[in-house]
């Protein structure tokens, strides 16, 4: 697979290590009341969906960026590659 | 020497004559042929035995499709077995031998099987070696390995080499035929970068093999024509013999380029193979198709072969499979057939055409409607037995066979991604199907357009189309006149009737009876029939086969074809050598090995190396005299407890952590708190995983309010550190921090003992305050040593003596090991390895991998204050479930054998004094081990229930694997100097 890195440019797949969900940037508040409740889904509860699936990939043998890759698991087309620290940045996380 | 066979003319050179021998014996043909060739010229046409029933077997086919001529190729360390015959081409001096057989080709004993076929029917082997189970593995598999299969691999170590290449194109066009050679000019003349690679050794597929003129030249003057061209222009790139074997995502094609396989010995330097990973924008299958037989009885015997093989043999390689052939057909290539032999002076005894309509030939009397019933012959073809169309029998005697069935388009790439293929009425084929790999079209036959005229045209125009998609503007090229005849064929899979055997797998012998048996045992779903009867499981992959398979089943099952559907085709198209797959990562070069600045040192003192992943570590250093490693082992422990040990700790993982947000970062990633911790000191720091569980330890020194140098373990270096840029980027994207990994950058020597800090006062320089007072213990600041080097120097301690880490640039690291050994002269400075700096870290109680496993919390590990509940970090939540938090949870302590003489096992499990030892009454088991050289006795550490209030419990640690029980007791862990008295002196 090529994954088109939004500030490298198209990069052979071989150079990322793929970690999984994206939905593992919406690590819950630890102080929340049902903070344990939350974290156990966090962890845990994932969706496997067969079609567009959005991941979290690190370009290890690069510049060392985590990228959110949105790719279809049927057909391994990549629509939408983008920096995570955006992304993470657009749902709200800060520091 | 004749070449009895040997015809004039064709694409090989006459004036060049070659040697080779198959089997021992010696022959002659002549550069250009293949190894089928050049025995086919010699009057040769038995060529193997079959992989069941050891029946005599020669060439079916002139291709890669090749079932039958499977041969040895080579002797000695670069003996290949199972090649195909119909693609070795011919040097001087080949050696190939025949496979399968003994003792020799023309008289095997496993013959001997034929006799007995009825027993190997389909599903034989779950039929026939059911009981007793004892006999599976020693008495069946060894009689059914020695007795079936085919090559055998010389045992050597292969000595060539495999390389691996990458490229990147426009237009890849997959086959150089006439489909593959009008796009590549097209598109060559447009500019754009094309790869036109071809498994041929020459460019020009059936163009070369037919007789049909291109304008006013040869087919093959055309294609030679053409390629001049193609060479003369930049920006293409010709591959011959070069197999692509896959079409992966994003247009990535896998190819196979056979650079020497030609030739007895790679030329200097060259590899044997490469497999290329090749980049396109857009590429082109013109992979033509392959020829599919008619089953009839005994089809298999040497001299019978398809039709368009004969043609090749004849106009190709202008050797002649026999001086009579006979010609069975369903379409007008039959007749093709019989022109083509005619002209070369070759008899041919009878077309026998399934066809009531069948066209008359002047070439040949023509028995329309008439099909072969039978053949006979010892070792190859005599006769046919043909019942004609009113039901009466005529013998046909001839020495060879040319059969043609019809063309299969070859739409294996397009179905490597789960496309499907669809049925082409017309030609009785089917044909790629809409949903082939993005960015690939297909031309030519492989997309079921069958004349020369169509290929050539189609070729062009998908270029000119492939290349539009990408914004290159083309023009098709002008197309030759050609032979554009449509294709007139009656479907006819296999002749009705008789009791023998006819067949359609002649590599793993699976007949038309054995498909009926399939079906008749509900075997129908071609998956089935596929595993059942193996039915084009062989390396051929059932090219020639698969076909009349379906078409049976489909009949039996009173299905249409396209209902009973193909198996998947996956890469890759043609067998592919395990070599080339592992190219250069071979040996020792499967992995890099990564060594430290003072591996040389060590080397030079005779240390004893261990890999640490891809490191190599000391493990000990052995003195004159030492004859077991525990020898030197104790040595190094004694003398660094008493005066001073160095070891090289260089492999730990090691992460710079800068950014005013520094502090705030690891008090996230680490469950222990770090932001109070002042400038100059060090903290030892536990890392959870988000589920609870502990990920690494190490330590992380404050060199300055915005600066950290964290350390890792050796062994998760990598992880560790995309974890943390994982909690960066994803988790915490406004922190000022930033992270560079400086395992490399940095040499680093624990030194540790006593008289440690007198060896490092004469080492750092004297401006520097290292004593006790202004470097107390878990300090740690910028140093400069031996005059001005820059260093750093950490006062922590893994072995529980007085120790320091001291870290210099890594291309000072074999001086300072030198400079430290020197310097410590008069302390009787020992070097020490791994296996010492485990004794002294399981004296101390230390956790390490061993016990840091993936399954242990910090409160396993005796830390479970250490998680910080005043702060968010990593894991702090999911570590509070309950299942981890009972009252009986593993804790970490000590063991001891209550026989000081008993070793302590690592991996051992806990059970009571007395009662059953099975999983039920487990109580924990024991992750290090070693024998303490101070305690004068084995000692462990590891994991019991409840362990922290049963000191002085007796125990069994029991190891089943060597049927080994030692009483132990349980005790603290830290054996030695419990009150860290040492570590503060």
């Amino acid at each position: 697979m090529i994954i088109n890195h939004p500030i490298l440019g198209p990069r052979d797949a071989q150079e990322f290590t793929y970690l999984g969900d994206a939905s593992l940037i919406n690590r819950p508040d630890w102080q929340a009341d049902d903070a344990a409740k939350q974290f156990y889904d966090y962890q845990y509860l994932r969706d496997n969906p067969a079609g567009e699936h959005r991941e979290l990939w690190f370009h290890e043998q690069g510049d060392r960026s985590w990228l959110v890759v949105t790719r279809n698991t049927v057909t391994h087309e990549i629509s939408k590659v983008e920096l995570a620290s955006d992304v993470a940045r657009k749902e709200g996380r800060s520091k | 020497m004749t070449q009895k066979n040997r015809l004039t003319g064709g694409l090989i050179d006459h004036t060049k004559p070659l040697e080779f021998k198959f089997d021992g014996k010696s022959y002659q043909g002549y550069e250009g042929d293949t190894l089928a060739s050049a025995l086919l010229a010699n009057d040769v046409r038995l060529m193997g035995r079959s992989f069941k029933y050891h029946r005599p077997r020669g060439p079916l086919t002139a291709g890669s499709e090749e079932p039958n001529a499977i041969i040895e190729l080579r002797t000695g360390n670069r003996q290949e077995p199972n090649t195909r015959a119909t693609t070795a081409e011919l040097y001087d001096g080949l050696t190939a031998n025949s496979q399968n057989r003994w003792p020799s080709l023309r008289r095997d004993f496993m013959a001997i099987n034929d006799r007995f076929s009825q027993f190997f029917a389909a599903g034989f082997y779950y039929k026939t070696f059911m009981w007793p189970a004892a006999f599976w593995e020693k008495v069946y598999e060894p009689i059914i390995r020695k007795a079936a299969g085919l090559g055998s691999l010389s045992m050597e170590a292969d000595p060539d080499a495999y390389d691996k290449g990458f490229l990147h194109c426009d237009l890849l066009i997959i086959g150089a035929g006439p489909a593959g050679l009008s796009a590549a000019l097209t598109a060559g003349r447009a500019g754009a970068r094309v790869i036109l690679s071809e498994e041929d050794y020459i460019c020009g597929g059936r163009l070369n093999s037919e007789t049909n003129a291109l304008d006013d030249m040869s087919g093959a003057e055309w294609a030679l024509q053409t390629l001049a061209e193609l060479q003369s222009l930049p920006n293409v790139r010709i591959m011959t013999r070069t197999t692509v074997i896959g079409a992966y995502d994003h247009g990535i094609y896998g190819a196979v380029e056979r650079v020497s396989d030609h030739m007895a010995v790679p030329a200097d330097g060259a590899p044997r193979q490469t497999l290329w990973r090749i980049y396109s924008k857009q590429a082109l299958l013109c992979a033509g198709s392959t020829e599919r037989p008619i089953a009839f009885e005994n089809n298999d015997r040497p001299g019978i072969m398809l039709g368009g093989a004969v043609r090749s043999y004849v106009n190709r390689w202008a050797a002649t499979p026999a001086q009579e052939i006979a010609i069975f057909t369903n379409n007008d290539d039959g007749h093709r057939t019989a022109a083509d032999l005619t002209a070369k002076g070759v008899k041919v005894s009878a077309i026998i055409d399934t066809r009531t309509d069948a066209p008359t030939s002047e070439h040949a009397t023509v028995l329309a409607g008439a099909k072969v019933k039978d053949s006979l012959g010892r070792l190859g073809v005599k006769q046919l037995s043909v019942e004609l169309a009113d039901g009466s029998i005529r013998n046909v005697s001839c020495e060879a066979v040319a059969v043609s069935g019809g063309w299969n388009p070859n739409v294996h790439m397009t179905c490597h991604q789960r496309g499907r293929p669809t049925w082409h009425e017309n030609i009785s084929a089917f044909v790629p199907g809409p949903d082939g790999p993005p960015g690939l079209s297909v031309a030519g036959s492989a997309a079921g357009i069958m004349s020369t005229h169509g290929a050539l045209t189609s070729g062009a125009k998908s270029a000119v189309s492939a290349l539009k998609s990408i914004g290159i503007k083309a023009k098709a090229i002008r197309t030759p006149k050609a032979e554009d005849a449509p294709v007139n064929l009656q479907p006819y899979w296999y002749v009705k009737g008789g009791n023998g055997r006819a067949w359609l797998d002649q590599q793993n012998d699976v007949t038309v009876k054995d498909v009926k048996l399939a079906h008749q045992e509900n075997f129908r779903s071609v998956e089935h029939l596929k595993r059942y009867t193996t039915l084009g499981m062989a390396t051929d992959q059932g090219k020639t086969s698969n076909m009349g398979g379906l078409a049976i089943m489909a009949e039996l099952a009173g299905k249409s074809i396209p209902e009973v559907g193909t198996t998947i085709f996956r890469p890759p198209y043609t067998p592919t050598s395990m070599g080339v797959l592992g190219g250069r990562a071979v040996g020792k070069d499967f992995h890099p090995t990564r060594k430290t600045p003072s591996h040389f040192w060590a080397e030079e003192q005779g240390a004893v190396f261990v890999e640490v992943g891809n490191w190599l570590r000391a493990q000990w250093f052995p003195k004159a005299g030492e004859t077991h490693w525990r020898q030197s082992v104790d040595r190094e422990v004694l003398a660094t407890r008493k005066s001073v040990g160095v070891c090289d700790v260089t492999t730990l993982g090691k992460v710079d952590v800068q950014g005013t947000d520094a502090a705030e970062f690891l008090n996230k990633i680490y469950c222990n708190g770090f932001a109070k911790l002042a400038v100059g000191k060090t903290r030892y720091g536990l890392m959870l995983r988000e589920d609870g569980i502990a990920m690494d330890d190490g330590t992380a020194g404050r060199l300055a309010e915005d600066h950290f140098v964290v350390t890792t373990t050796t062994a998760n270096a990598v992880s560790v550190y995309r974890h943390m840029e994982f909690c960066r980027q994803c988790l915490w994207p406004d922190m000022d921090v930033q992270l560079i990994s400086t395992t490399e950058s940095w040499a680093q020597y624990a030194v540790a003992g006593p008289n440690s800090r007198k060896l490092l006062e004469k080492i750092v320089d004297s401006e520097f305050d290292i004593s006790n007072e202004a470097f107390p213990f878990m300090a740690c600041g910028e140093v400069t040593v031996c005059g001005g080097l820059r260093a750093r120097l950490f006062r922590i301690s893994f072995s529980g003596e007085l120790a320091y880490e001291i870290a210099v640039p890594t291309r000072y690291g074999d001086a300072m090991i030198r400079k430290l050994m020197e310097a410590g002269k008069e302390f009787d400075v020992v070097p020490y390895g791994t296996e010492a700096l485990g004794v002294m870290r399981i004296e101390k109680g230390h956790a390490a991998g061993n016990e840091l496993n993936g399954t242990t919390t910090a409160l396993n590990l005796g830390m479970g204050r250490m998680v910080s509940k005043k702060k968010d970090s990593i894991g702090s939540i999911l570590s509070e479930r309950v299942g981890l938090n009972e009252d009986d949870a593993l804790m970490q302590v000590g063991f001891k054998p209550v026989d000081n003489k008993e070793p302590v096992i690592a991996g051992s499990h806990l059970m009571a004094k007395t009662g059953e030892v099975n999983a039920k009454t487990d109580q924990g088991y024991i992750t290090s081990a070693a024998y303490s050289p101070i305690l004068e006795s084995s000692i462990g550490i590891g994991f019991l229930k409840d362990g922290g209030n049963r000191k002085g419990e007796i125990l069994r640690a029991v190891n089943p694997l060597k049927n080994q029980t030692v009483l132990v007791e349980v005790v603290s862990a830290h054996f030695v100097d419990p009150e860290g008295e040492r570590l503060r002196a």
